[in-house]
């Protein structure tokens, strides 16, 4: 009975996307790909512990889905006949044999991941059609109603459907710009599940990030050839392996340079260290995800952070400002120059950045730390307040109560302070 | 599958005269690849009139239904596959015009 659960937790978690990829492709719809892959696991739940797992559980779903989807297809066109046409993909191809199934899932990526739609639409459609999170699951992990995430779901679909966005991988020329595209939904699931936003939420979703790195991993084995996946799932393993360094017992976020090394999960370091030297070799210019990867490998290569090569860091950082030079890369850049030049140097540049990043809770952090290491601890009491009041989660608020009411008194200097 | 490519103006006003040129190059391209179907510009909402006939006497409005600082100014119905090709002739006419433009699908094909 529990080999046959297992079976089918595992047959989910493997073959999900594949059955609703199969389904969409051969009758031109996602809803009734959803559907028909829903009701052919619920199938599986009520057969197989009597009849015992199939010898090839995937087929077996992909056979049950296809007939579910063939008796929705009878049971909607009973009633409505006109609707029928509407419901369908432009699919006037003959209907192709079944034996690229790696293209098709990625087919059902890119379609989730289109452009036209938000970027909240991507994020629940890709979790619900590619990675088999039912619509409460989304909706827990986003804390939003579950009727909003399935209007969300729906309506997404529904534009889909209207407005005809294509079920196929894009053209070769708009590819790099579609990846992109792809890649940024899953760093977003990633980057909610490793820094969870909101009260009373846990400060750190692993269902989340487990699941950002299997459909990266996913992406990656269907476009080998692509490095920003590679660096994506290299920056991904990177910073899981330090999850559970990450927040310490009393739940209070633990900053790298305090974090027990020693509990770094090995295995993810040792694989996302060889994507990353698996990069390096590849010998092409690399992107965001690739350098933020190498960032990564840098601090995770060394035994504490005095032994860190900061200045690898700044350079490393140098090249991203390059290819994004927003303000917030700029002000992580500037806490690698604070390890390189010193905190009067960082200020300097984090100071720049206030007009764009004010209402950041990080910037006022950052400037917190580089103060009360200067010694101001009357600016730095203020700007941890700022930042306090920012923050979203709730680890990270602990940790930077704790770091405020560990100042000292009000130094030399600042005692004309008017307001404490 | 048609679609709908409204040009939105939000008080730039007539258009100049590089712009038209870009908009009849454009046009002839839409033509040539067997997109056209309709374009056409509109008067400014200043010569909008609201007809409401809902209540059985036709109520005339002299005004747009909508005050807005952003307004249709004219639009293409073109001739596409599917949003993927949409897109990008609205990209194009986008660049054309010198002004935002939106797609929205027709519902069904009037064909």
């Amino acid at each position: 009975m529990r080999d046959v659960q297992e079976a089918i937790t595992g047959a989910h978690r493997e073959e999900w996307a594949r059955v609703v990829a199969a389904v969409a492709k051969r009758f031109g719809s996602l809803d009734i790909a959803e559907e028909a892959a829903a009701e052919a696991f619920a199938t599986a739940v009520v057969r197989w512990p009597a009849d015992g797992v199939p010898p090839n559980p995937g087929a077996w779903l992909t056979t049950t889905a296809h007939r579910k989807a063939i008796d929705w297809i009878r049971r909607e066109n009973k009633r409505d006949d006109k609707q029928k046409k509407a419901q369908m993909f432009n699919n006037d191809d003959e209907p192709e044999p079944l034996d690229d199934i790696e293209d098709e899932r990625l087919r059902l990526i890119f379609t989730c991941c289109h452009p036209a739609l938000s970027m909240e639409a991507r994020v629940a459609l890709t979790l619900r059609m590619v990675g088999g999170l039912t619509v409460a699951e989304i909706a827990r992990a986003f804390l939003v109603q579950e009727t909003t995430m399935g209007q969300r779901i729906s309506r997404a679909k529904a534009k889909i459907r209207v407005a005809r966005i294509p079920y196929r991988s894009p053209a070769a020329e708009d590819l790099p710009g579609r990846v992109a595209g792809v890649l940024a939904v899953l760093f977003l699931v990633f980057n909610e599940g490793y820094l969870a936003t909101g009260p009373g939420h846990d400060p750190i979703r692993p269902d989340l990030t487990a699941k950002a790195i299997r459909l990266t991993r996913l992406v990656r084995t269907l476009m080998p050839e692509d490095g920003e996946a590679a660096g994506l799932l290299a920056l991904m393993l990177l910073t899981e392996a330090r999850r559970t360094a990450r927040v310490s017992a009393s739940g209070e976020l633990v900053p790298l340079a305090e974090q027990d090394r020693g509990a770094w999960d090995a295995a993810l370091l040792a694989e996302g260290h060889r994507l990353v030297r698996e990069r390096l070799a590849a010998g092409v210019a690399p992107g965001r995800y690739q350098i933020l990867a190498a960032i990564n490998a840098v601090h995770t290569s060394a035994r504490n952070v005095r032994e860190t090569d900061w200045s690898q860091v700044v350079a490393l950082y140098d090249e991203l400002v390059r290819l994004d030079p927003s303000p917030v890369v700029a002000l992580n850049r500037a806490i690698a120059v604070a390890e390189v030049e010193g905190p009067k140097a960082a200020l300097a540049e984090v100071d720049r950045l206030e007009n764009p990043l004010a209402g950041y809770h990080a910037y006022h952090a950052t400037r917190a730390e580089l103060l009360r290491r200067m010694g101001s601890t009357q600016k730095a009491r203020t700007a941890y307040d700022r930042a306090i009041e920012l923050a979203g989660n709730v680890a990270e608020t602990a940790y930077l109560t704790r770091r405020r009411n560990q100042l000292g008194p009000t130094t030399d200097g600042e005692h004309h302070v008017l307001f404490p | 599958m048609k679609y709908l490519i409204s040009v939105i103006d939000d008080g730039t006003g007539v258009s100049t005269r590089t712009e038209q040129e870009a908009v009849d190059a454009f046009n002839e391209r839409l033509q040539a690849q067997g997109h056209w179907v309709f374009a056409g510009g509109l008067g400014s909402p200043d010569t909008a009139t609201v007809i409401d006939n809902r209540g059985g006497e036709a109520i005339v409005m002299d005004r747009p239904f909508v005050e807005s600082k952003e307004y249709l100014v004219g639009f293409w119905i073109v001739e596409a596959t599917d949003l993927d090709v949409a897109l990008k002739l609205a990209a194009a006419g986008s660049k054309s015009c010198n002004r935002r433009v939106e797609v929205r699908p027709f519902l069904s094909d009037p064909a």
